[in-house]
């Protein structure tokens, strides 16, 4: 990271939590700005958080780790999560999952080596009438067959290759 | 029959905005707490707590600052009934939290709403803003003096934790979502201290509901402890699944043939953490006081294999335990080790019998509601699966 995209990530974490009241309650919505914004929390975003709310990076690193759509981690531009909770796999979710690894050729867990998509399984996404059902960073699909898998591919690797350098939530939303 | 998801079905498409915001400031405070305690309203998040109570602690607290909080974490598997209601009755929800705020003396609301509706923000922030403009938040709401009330929302990240109301604040406060012991609770020491309501997006609709139709009238429906009506939420093996409205009380069998699940051999109600009904209980009640319920109705036909139904539960603990104390943390893995013993066709009924009461155990010594309810899936296919759960032959 060059020191002038650090600064910025600084001031911008600032300026962030400034608005959100500068105290600790603001540190959940700074990370999820971070996590939307870079796709991941940096130690370096860590550390910045930690000093601009006054405590112990430790305190932040223990908050990322703890929350399943927060990482350390760099993510894919498509974080795709399928449900696997009872109704869905019920449903069939098992064959959507193969196709998607398929599809992508990754295995769930990994993310693309063009950092295009992330591949994750989440509990229930609320959708237990219409599964299986999927987010794509905060869009949801339902009634997910393996043949639909790969036109919601190709929607989001249109706009990706367009696009790629921009924010992901103007990707989808 | 009825249609599943049908807006125009529910009892909240009758009640006209606003309508109960106006008779709360003309009642006054007393009047509100009166009516919700002559309604009987438990707490529709499934944990049952009277509203009433809640809310009288709370205004009865002193302190200079007090915050209503609405838990929209709705992350219980096979819950989707809060989605519906923030998709279509929001306005009525945030009616109800407004009248929470006047009652307890609150200016602040926040709603917590679960990172896997993110896409539902949008239209939240929406509704908010026209509430605004309409002078229903804001600074002397209806012309009245002094009542003051706001509401933000705030994003959970993905923790089914967080549904627990202290694990709830914490989070909302910038900690990880660990629950906290009780008591204190949230009505005396609550987010940054102060006073505070949690409750569920359908409790806050139904408080704006009853403020309207009576407490008389939510009275007369349900059975004497579980009183009024109920979203809920059907999923699995039936031919209409989605969002009813039925009164509480409703047997499983009458629930079966109205959304077209007769011929199911178990039936899972309240999701993960509820119990796993065989049919032969098919005539016992949906009710606090029977089968206790946030709303979840998961259905089993024929077909479906018990075990597999376990294991996706535990595997579901396993993940979403937050780790704090031992009975839950070990105790979900060691179920799901057994579990996939039992899959293998090698558990004998010693051990077998050694993880229910290992089971009992986590429902006793857990922390929090999630690790006490934890085992009760496992614990109730174990007891009436027996004969398919054990001497499997194993799957290569």
């Amino acid at each position: 990271m060059l020191i002038t995209e650090r600064d910025q990530l600084r001031s911008e974490i600032s300026q962030f939590v400034k608005k959100h009241g500068g105290d600790r309650s603001a540190l959940i919505p700074a990370l999820q700005y971070i996590q939307q914004k870079y796709t991941y929390i940096s130690e370096f975003a860590m550390q910045a958080v930690a000093d601009e709310l006054d405590i112990h990076p430790v305190e932040v690193y223990g908050v990322v780790s703890f929350y399943s759509f927060l990482d350390c981690r760099p993510k894919g531009r498509f974080v795709i999560r399928l449900c696997r909770t009872i109704s869905c796999e019920m449903q069939g979710k098992d064959r959507v999952a193969r196709q998607l690894e398929n599809d992508l050729g990754i295995k769930f867990g990994q993310t693309t080596p063009d950092g295009a998509f992330t591949l994750e399984y989440a509990n229930c996404l609320g959708m237990c009438d219409q599964g299986p059902a999927m987010l794509v960073n905060d869009q949801i699909f339902s009634k997910v067959t393996p043949e639909k898998v790969h036109d919601i591919l190709q929607g989001c690797r249109q706009v990706f290759g367009a696009h790629a350098m921009q924010r992901k939530e103007e990707h989808i939303i | 029959m009825k249609t599943p998801s049908d807006r125009n079905s529910m009892t909240f498409a009758s009640i006209t905005p606003n309508e109960g915001l106006k008779i709360a400031v003309e009642k006054g405070r007393m009047g509100v707490l009166g009516e919700l305690s002559e309604s009987g309203l438990k707490g529709r998040g499934g944990a049952g707590f009277p509203t009433s109570v809640k809310w009288n602690l709370a205004a009865a607290a002193h302190d200079t600052k007090k915050y209503v909080v609405c838990n929209a974490d709705e992350g219980e598997p096979g819950t989707f009934k809060d989605r519906f209601i923030l998709a279509e009755f929001a306005d009525l929800m945030f009616e109800g939290m407004t009248i929470g705020g006047f009652t307890i003396g609150a200016a602040e609301g926040i709603v917590y709403l679960r990172g896997e509706y993110t896409y539902l923000r949008g239209h939240l922030e929406t509704v908010l803003e026209q509430r605004r403009k309409a002078k229903l938040l804001g600074k002397n709401i209806l012309g009245k003096k002094g009542f003051n009330f706001d509401i933000r929302i705030q994003m959970g990240a993905g923790a089914y934790v967080c549904g627990e109301e202290t694990a709830l604040i914490e989070s909302l406060e910038g900690q990880r979502g660990e629950p906290r012991n009780r008591p204190p609770f949230p009505v005396d020491t609550g987010f940054m201290g102060h006073p505070t309501i949690v409750n569920n997006v359908e409790t806050f609709a139904w408080v704006a509901s009853i403020i309207v139709k009576g407490g008389k009238w939510f009275k007369h429906i349900g059975t004497e402890k579980s009183t009024g009506l109920k979203l809920f939420s059907i999923s699995g093996d039936v031919e209409r699944p989605g969002v009813y409205e039925f009164p509480m009380g409703i047997t499983v069998d009458q629930l079966l043939r109205e959304v077209g699940g007769e011929g199911a051999k178990a039936v899972q109600i309240g999701g993960a953490s509820g119990h796993c009904v065989h049919q032969k209980d098919f005539s016992r009640k949906i009710a606090y006081e029977d089968i206790p319920t946030g709303g979840s109705v998961i259905v089993f036909g024929r077909q479906r294999d018990m075990l597999a139904v376990a294991k996706n539960f535990l595997e579901f603990f396993v993940e979403e335990s937050c780790g704090q104390c031992t009975p839950c943390r070990i105790g979900n893995e060691k179920l799901l080790e057994g579990v996939e013993l039992l899959e293998k066709g090698c558990c004998s009924m010693k051990y077998l019998r050694e993880l229910c009461s290992l089971g009992e155990t986590m429902q006793i010594a857990s922390k929090c509601g999630l690790g006490q309810s934890s085992p009760n899936a496992f614990l109730s296919i174990v007891k009436h699966f027996q004969d398919e759960i054990m001497g499997r032959t194993a799957i290569e």
